[in-house]
């Protein structure tokens, strides 16, 4: 039986200049694998597999790190990032209303892509803006005491690209 | 360079999330079409607390607070009060029943504040180490390294009572003090900014609003235990804050007061920035520690403790971000000025992160030995929509549920313990007659199962087995065999969990059984709630 052979990429130059900067510092896996995430979105297999021979790493230690962190994603998330608080304080207003209002209206699961690739949805800890609970971010952007009934319009405002 | 008039914008996550930004930039626009730009300064700042209303904008010296302030009223703030001296009155915060115009200081929100901590959050623009400058900052560290030997700073800390603000309240002379005695080739000063608590954002509003206080604090605490190294490890979720620190540190050390002989001494001290990656156990300290080391996150079994050995196996101080915020004002005003505040065995001021179902919600310090009805009624304004109040939750995951009977404890580390809570980091959350103490429980625990790290026995699987059972509860199917499981593997947790994390899980279950044993018991299976 034939075995695959992992394929090789090429990392973007900025990476492999933040490798070797960071190549002989103590601790710098999870450094390294957050400047990986932030270059492809997430962490490509084959990328973390190229990581790990520059920086004379094993990959399954890379892969140990990065599977024990929420924050390290190993599939790709959606164009858009739907990101509902799912703090204490937005629990208490009703999170997860919101969240399964998202789900419904772009038939996506909680941590699933919708097929289009257009959007993800994801649920994460307290944002930091409690007293705007409940809190959506979207790409980072942050949409406070948002109800169930203004989630349509927070979809519409990204779907096709008019969010940037 | 004293200008006539200061305009103060937050830019906190809450307000910036709410266009500061854009108001920033256009009373900046009018400020310059009237030329009023060498007589009022316009500002940035850190959050103000006030969140629930936000965005804020504050008129100096005329304590005008502004609040949901939009781009559009940039024209009138500026033309109206900068020029004219009229305050807007349509954007003026007004208290649910009085009509008075509100001065900062007669917000009932502000009014029974004590601001150590934040003393600057809010009142400095974080970007500019002028400002920090301008307000003491950085004496306390001129004043260690010039004026007083490492036993002198040693001895003010301990003199001011100062507990750990990260959750544990650990005296924090006492743990320099272990850091300081032992010899070592190395050692480090590690800040904890992982902030785990799901539904608070003290140390994110202290980084935001005031990056330098903890600069300074790590360097004075570096120089007292003989550290030249430090890092902050912060969320990588909080991206606003660590830009803010990464250009704190790069002023700090352009002015001198980090890197090589700072101010000309001969200590040296730098400090690096060490991201989280999501993962609620790395702000316990050893967690942590493997965390900075590149590692899986998993606790392991204290002692030896970090002071002693820590970091790659060296003495290693952690501290929380606003444990370390007390520092610089310890040493410029003195442990007697600081143990003049708070209680008997709690020193000093808590910042807490009030939020859930009250009126005013947003980021407040106050003196320790406030009671918690002060804080939610007074300050917190109460419950809304005349709603009645049922509990207060301190500590998040690893803290408990506070009912009404109980509502006038002074607050400090020792009653909140006894009631079954914990002071915690700082998240308060208020909850009214309509919320279930069952499914704050459950949400609670359902948290603490999946950021568990799975290493020890009784985490892992008693975690699991409660929830279940509270599952059992939340759709009417418990029994009274469940509610003493649910107590027995409590307990079990309690004394037999590796670390904090397991050791602390069971508190909102437990203080809820406790409390509100009646809406377990109502939960029963129907043919058991007969029969009981
Ligand atoms: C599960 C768990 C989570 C913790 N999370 C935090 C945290 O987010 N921030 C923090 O400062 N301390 C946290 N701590 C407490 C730290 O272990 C440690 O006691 C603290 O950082 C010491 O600093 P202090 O003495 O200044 O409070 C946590 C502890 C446990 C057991
Ligand atoms: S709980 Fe959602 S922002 Fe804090």
């Amino acid at each position: 039986m034939a075995v695959a052979v992992p394929e090789r990429v090429e990392l973007a130059e900025s990476l492999v200049e933040f490798i070797n900067e960071w190549k002989d510092q103590p601790g710098n896996l999870i450094m390294v694998l957050h400047r990986t995430q932030l270059e492809y979105g997430y962490l490509p297999e084959p990328v973390v597999m190229e990581v790990a021979r520059q920086l004379g790493t094993p990959a399954s230690k890379l892969f140990g790190v990065a599977t024990f962190y929420n924050y390290f994603k190993l599939t790709p998330p959606g164009r858009n990032r739907i990101a509902v608080c799912l703090g204490t304080a937005c629990y208490l207003k009703g999170a997860g209303e919101l969240t399964d209002t998202f789900s419904d209206q772009l038939d996506v699961a909680v941590n699933g892509v919708t097929e289009d690739k257009e959007f993800s949805l994801e649920g994460v800890r307290c944002v930091g803006c409690c007293g705007l609970a409940p809190v959506v971010m979207v790409n980072g952007e942050v949409h406070g005491k948002l109800k169930p009934d203004g989630v349509q319009g927070v979809i519409e405002k990204y779907r096709n690209g008019q969010g940037e | 360079m004293a200008y006539a008039q200061y305009c103060l914008i937050c830019d906190g996550t809450a307000c910036n999330s709410s266009q500061s930004e854009r108001i920033y930039e256009q009373i900046m626009k009018y400020v310059y079409d009237h030329d009023l730009e060498k007589t009022c300064q316009v500002v940035k700042t850190g959050c103000f607390g006030f969140c629930e209303q936000g965005p804020i904008v504050k008129v100096l010296p005329d304590e005008a607070f502004y609040v949901q302030v939009k781009p559009e009223d940039a024209a009138d703030i500026v033309r109206e009060h900068l020029l004219k001296g009229r305050p807007v009155s349509r954007l003026i915060y007004r208290e649910k029943d009085a009509d008075s115009l509100g001065a900062v200081d007669k917000i009932s929100f502000y009014r029974k504040q004590v601001r150590v901590v934040l003393r600057n959050c809010g009142f400095i623009d974080p970007e500019s180490i002028e400002e920090y400058i301008a307000r003491e900052g950085y004496q306390g560290l001129e004043k260690a390294l010039f004026d007083m030997t490492r036993d002198e700073v040693l001895a003010e800390v301990e003199k001011s009572g100062l507990r750990g603000r990260g959750g544990g309240g650990f005296p924090t002379g006492r743990k320099w003090r272990f850091s300081k005695e032992v010899e070592a080739d190395q050692k480090y000063v590690v800040c904890n900014a992982d902030e785990g608590d799901p539904g608070a954002y003290m140390d994110r509003s202290i980084l935001e609003g005031d990056p330098h206080s903890i600069i300074e604090a790590m360097a004075i605490c570096g120089y007292t235990v003989g550290a030249d190294r430090g890092y902050v490890y912060v969320r990588a979720e909080y991206p606003l804050a660590i830009r803010r620190l990464e250009k704190a540190l790069e002023q700090a050390r352009e002015y001198g007061l980090l890197g090589a002989n700072i101010l000309g001494s001969d200590f040296s001290f730098d400090i690096e920035i060490r991201l989280g990656a999501g993962a609620f156990v790395c702000g316990e300290e050893t967690a942590l520690l493997m965390s900075i080391e590149g590692e899986r996150g998993m606790p392991v079994q204290r002692p030896p403790y970090p002071a002693v050995k820590g970091l790659w196996g060296k003495p290693t101080v952690i501290n929380n971000v606003e444990t370390l915020g007390n520092i610089p004002v310890i040493i410029t005003r003195g442990g007697d000025w600081f143990a003049g505040l708070g209680t008997e065995t709690s020193k000093g001021t808590k910042v807490f992160a009030l939020t859930g179902n009250v009126n005013n919600s947003g980021l407040i310090e106050v003196p320790m030995g406030i009671t918690l009805r002060d804080i939610v009624f007074n300050i917190g304004g109460g419950i809304p929509d005349g709603k009645a109040f049922k509990a207060v939750q301190s500590g998040g995951p690893s803290g408990g549920m506070i009912p009404a009977e109980h509502l006038d404890t002074p607050i400090d580390y020792e009653s909140l313990a006894a009631l079954g809570s914990i002071m915690g980091s700082g998240g308060l959350i208020v909850m009214d007659e309509d919320d279930s103490m069952v499914d704050v429980a459950k949400f609670y625990l359902g948290f603490t199962v999946e950021e568990s790290c799975g290493k020890c026995v009784p985490c892992r699987v008693g975690g699991r087995q409660i929830e279940k059972l509270l599952e059992k509860f939340a759709d009417g199917e418990g029994t009274p065999e469940d509610l003493d499981k649910m107590e027995a593997i409590g307990k079990t947790m309690i004394s037999g969990s590796l670390c904090g994390l397991g050791k602390t899980a069971p508190n909102p279950v437990l203080s809820s059984i406790k409390y509100f044993r009646h809406e377990y018991e109502a939960a029963f299976k129907k043919d058991v709630a007969e029969t009981a």
